[in-house]
């Protein structure tokens, strides 16, 4: 069986080469669920347990993002009961990553379609993050 | 409670000076070594180094010639306490081939005084491994699964691992470390596993020890071993200033850059040098490299008959 439907609402998945550590991967992407709206106030995440059984990790490094996580504001520990999530990371409203993301995949199809390739479309979207383009823009 | 607030007390595996001869040469030679209660602790050498003696010495299946050893307090005996404490999985993980799984989980409820097997049942029905069909005819993954599940429904404080993983394809090997993570987790439980690849085990690993050549390069719970380590690059020195200004571990210098994996502070830099974090792998590789040369220049001649660490990339 490949396919599985877990009982979480968010699964956790870890890179060995991306050279983040474990701990603030699961904080990232609790983070990343937020703000894509996948989690909301009010949901549990999954338990220690639940996690490392999925994912093959140290407890402790579960423990640790989930309290990373609290020192952040965003999720609560309740002793016996589970963690839960307060609040939302501060920054646009739900759903405006997702329609962000999705006018950006539009963009990457037009920029494949016409011939460029990953390594343009990352250099062309660097240099528009890098400081001298937005304040030019900015000024404009 | 949680695991790190248990690490205050005594040590779960403590050794002082531990060491087994075989005839003429020793397998284990000058063992201290300390494992915190609670941790995962990733017993790593290439092979040869004196892991399995080791693990077998802890637990109580060989004897000392030197040293000691102490698991949660206790020296290690072949007495029922002691053994009800302790668990210990061989590399073979030696199973009653003709037994079913469900005969296996009857046959350790009988034996064992502690016997809990609920979550391992859990865990084995999760995993679809059949109850009733001869432990012979299961996948080594399987196999590995079911001693696994049994040594934990032992209940023991302290497990033993030798080389667990080395014969596991990779999703056999994921499935068996997310088990045993899932069997630490909230428990308490100690893990002492051992294995001849860091990478094979880093994620679920919280401490890290390193033997080679028969002895302890390495001790040390892995959050403080990356953060008392860092990793230099700069302007060509020669190896006398480097040594003079850091504890340095591993040096490899080209015509023009050097680069260093340095242990602990040292003087501050200038801005030719970039100060960058290692990985536990780059730090546990450049130990067992420090010990391949030092051993190299000292042994002369007879480094001919010394184990090469072949296990190691």
């Amino acid at each position: 069986m490949s396919s599985e439907l877990s009982k979480n609402l968010v699964s956790f998945r870890l890179s060995s080469t991306s050279g983040v550590p474990a701990y603030l991967q699961i904080v990232q992407q609790v983070e990343h669920a937020l703000r894509m709206g996948a989690l909301g106030p009010g949901d549990r995440l999954p338990t220690v347990k639940e996690v490392v059984a999925e994912i093959a990790l140290n407890p402790n490094t579960v423990l640790k993002a989930y309290r990373e996580l609290e020192v952040r504001g965003l999720v609560e520990g309740k002793q016996g009961v589970g963690t839960f999530v307060l609040a939302r990371p501060t920054g646009p409203p739900p759903g405006t990553q997702e329609r962000l993301s999705r006018s950006l995949q539009a963009w990457v199809r037009k920029a494949r379609s016409e011939g460029l390739d990953d390594s343009a479309i990352e250099a062309l979207v660097r240099s528009a993050l890098s400081p001298a383009t937005s304040s030019a823009q900015g000024a404009a | 409670m949680s695991r790190a607030a248990q690490t205050g007390d005594v040590p779960a595996v403590e050794t002082v000076g531990l060491g087994k001869r075989y005839g003429q040469t020793w397998g284990l030679q000058d063992c201290s070594v300390q494992v915190p209660k609670g941790a995962i602790s990733a017993l790593l050498g290439p092979n040869g180094s004196g892991k399995t003696t080791l693990l077998r010495m802890v637990a109580g299946f060989a004897t000392a010639s030197a040293g000691s050893a102490r698991v949660l307090g206790r020296p290690p005996a072949q007495n029922e306490e002691f053994l009800a404490s302790v668990g210990y999985l061989a590399q073979e993980m030696p199973l009653y081939r003709r037994l079913n799984v469900a005969e296996h989980l009857e046959l350790g409820r009988r034996l064992n005084p502690r016997w809990d097997d609920g979550p391992a049942r859990g865990r084995l029905t999760a995993l679809q491994v059949p109850f009733d069909r001869p432990v012979a005819t299961l996948s080594g993954g399987q196999h590995a699964q079911v001693a696994l599940a049994l040594a934990v429904a032992k209940s023991p404080e302290v497990l033993l691992l030798d080389e667990p993983v080395a014969a596991l394809d990779p999703l056999a090997r994921a499935e068996f470390l997310a088990s045993l993570a899932t069997a630490a987790a909230g428990t308490g439980l100690t893990v002492l596993l051992s294995s001849h690849l860091l990478r094979d085990v880093e994620q679920v690993c919280d401490h890290v020890v390193l033997l080679a050549s028969s002895r302890v390069q390495l001790c040390s719970d892995t959050e403080t071993l990356v953060s008392s380590h860092k990793v230099l690059i700069g302007p060509r020195r020669g190896p006398s200033e480097c040594e003079r200004s850091f504890e340095v571990v591993r040096a490899t210098h080209t015509e023009r850059q050097s680069r260093l994996l340095v242990r602990g502070p040292g003087p501050a830099l200038g801005p030719s040098w970039e100060v960058l974090e290692p990985d536990l792998e780059e730090i546990v590789l450049a130990y067992m490299g420090q010990d391949r040369d030092s051993r190299s220049l000292a042994a002369g001649p007879l480094s001919l008959v010394v184990a090469t660490p072949g296990g190691a990339r």
